[in-house]
């Protein structure tokens, strides 16, 4: 396809300025050596990566586990969310690659359907991305807790729904010994139930034992939680202590079961504030500090990446409809924002592959 | 549009027409097919074979590897028309990348196995 009329301008070619080298345009030559770069600067992300997950054996998250959410919808769903974002991705790169087929057949409208999809597809991923994000800072109903032995454990299983908070002492918004708080009497300082409960946990607001939760909540008022049980809570052992090894990830057997006392390990956890839940800067909920770290980082100057290259493709996308390209007699310009974005969509497939497959 | 004698536009001469368009067109969509079989293999794979110290975590690591070389490999190739510049290009482009993340590879994981003991 390039180069193929070259031969009768490479006697044209010599240091006048006038050809340049490969019989490429230089923008597009540009275009490959920043990529290259930038290339190197993602491996080596993708290497140092590699490097502390290594040494972190069997306490790093393991990607189904901690990816297993859909939004909207609740149950588990192992990496079908970022599965279904690849795709996305990677179909907005074969879009970009046929707009820039119909710019070599100088075909505008075909030009512009095929770049307006990649930009929606762009929007779409950056959109998902945002949404795993603040999945992930918010964090599982259950959290991660520290049982007594000292080891670190996350969990798995259906949380029981809270039903209300029955009143045993009144503070000073919520009065009536035995009368009910549900979320529709609830305050909005307090949030809703759930939020409730988590605050109280992180804040050694509760005690009692599993069954016979007592919550402090923020004006003083002292309730006892009435909460659907648990169902098949399983402790996922990621940091060993005096008496629980680690549990191995093929071998389910290795976790702590309902009939092993996991119940009333997790709540004995809870009632003395051993937990953690979501994501901020200096804890989450899924696995060692730099989880969070690596996390943020990779998937977040990905991200940035793609933001770039949706705000490259808007402006080349007005300046085909404004006619820029079919008065210049080609449209370089959309195959040079298309190897950018080809660029993206690589990237992603080897982060999509370490970071959540391996 | 104007033709500079300053610089050669060589895009201008890049041009194919609608037949030779369908058939460009025929082989994106194939080399789409194949990095969708790709991926969902790879998705199956990493459903049916859990994480942990087996050998059939170990092959199917590698199996990954591989085939995520592979599908970059098809993305460079062809939908970044790679394949299809001087072959003296391509080299500049993949020879000094290459070079640089085998040994980039090879280091991390050396220095790696180094800090390991120590860390644990």
């Amino acid at each position: 396809m390039s180069g193929h009329a070259s031969n009768e301008m490479r006697a044209n070619v010599g240091w006048t300025g006038k050809g340049s080298p490969f019989s490429i345009g230089y923008g597009k030559i540009m275009m490959w050596f920043f990529l290259v770069s930038d290339a190197l600067t993602f491996g080596g992300f993708l290497v140092a990566f590699g490097l502390t997950r290594y040494s972190y054996g069997g306490a790093w998250p393991i990607g189904e586990e901690t990816f297993d959410a859909l939004p909207f919808l609740s149950g588990s769903y192992p990496l079908a969310y970022v599965a279904l974002m690849t795709f996305i991705l990677i179909i907005s790169s074969v879009t970009i690659v046929l707009g820039v087929e119909a710019g070599h057949r100088m075909d505008r409208r075909g030009v512009t359907k095929w770049l307006f999809a990649t930009i929606v597809g762009g929007l779409v991923f950056i959109g998902s991305q945002a949404w795993e994000w603040s999945h992930f800072i918010h964090g599982t109903n259950f959290g991660r807790v520290e049982i007594s032995d000292g080891s670190t454990a996350t969990v798995k299983g259906k949380f029981g729904e809270i039903q209300n908070f029955e009143i045993v002492r009144p503070g000073s918004h919520y009065q009536g010994v035995g009368e009910k708080i549900t979320n529709a009497n609830i305050t909005a300082e307090d949030g809703d139930l759930m939020h409730a409960f988590q605050h109280a946990a992180a804040k050694r607001k509760l005690s009692g034992t599993a069954g016979a939760m007592m919550i402090t909540l923020h004006d003083g008022t002292v309730a006892k939680v009435n909460k659907e049980a648990d169902k098949d809570l399983q402790l996922i052992v990621k940091v060993p202590g005096n008496e629980y090894a680690v549990s191995s990830a093929d071998d389910e057997s290795t976790r702590i079961h309902e009939d092993e006392g996991s119940v009333e390990l997790y709540y004995e956890a809870l009632a003395k504030g051993n937990v953690v839940y979501g994501a901020n800067l200096h804890e989450n909920e899924y696995g060692p500090q730099t989880y969070g770290h690596f996390f943020f980082f990779v998937t977040g100057f990905h991200g940035f990446h793609v933001s770039i290259g949706i705000m490259l493709m808007i402006v080349v996308f007005i300046n085909v409809l404004k006619g820029t390209y079919e008065k210049r007699g080609h449209y370089e310009m959309v195959e040079k924002v298309g190897l950018y974005w080809h660029f993206v969509d690589l990237v992603w497939v080897f982060v999509f592959t370490f970071f959540y497959l391996i | 549009m104007e033709e500079r004698d300053d610089i050669i536009e060589y895009s201008l001469y890049n041009h194919h027409d609608e037949a030779e368009g369908k058939k460009i067109r025929k082989k994106i969509w194939k080399v789409t097919l194949i990095l969708s079989l790709v991926t969902i293999f790879e998705v199956l794979c990493g459903m049916y074979v859990k994480q942990g110290d087996s050998i059939s975590w170990l092959a199917i690591k590698v199996i990954f590897i591989v085939l995520t070389v592979v599908k970059a490999a098809y993305i460079v190739l062809t939908f970044m028309h790679l394949g299809d510049e001087k072959k003296i290009f391509k080299w500049i482009v993949l020879l000094p990348y290459l070079i640089f993340m085998v040994y980039l590879i090879f280091i991390g994981l050396s220095e790696g196995a180094a800090l390991f003991p120590r860390m644990h």
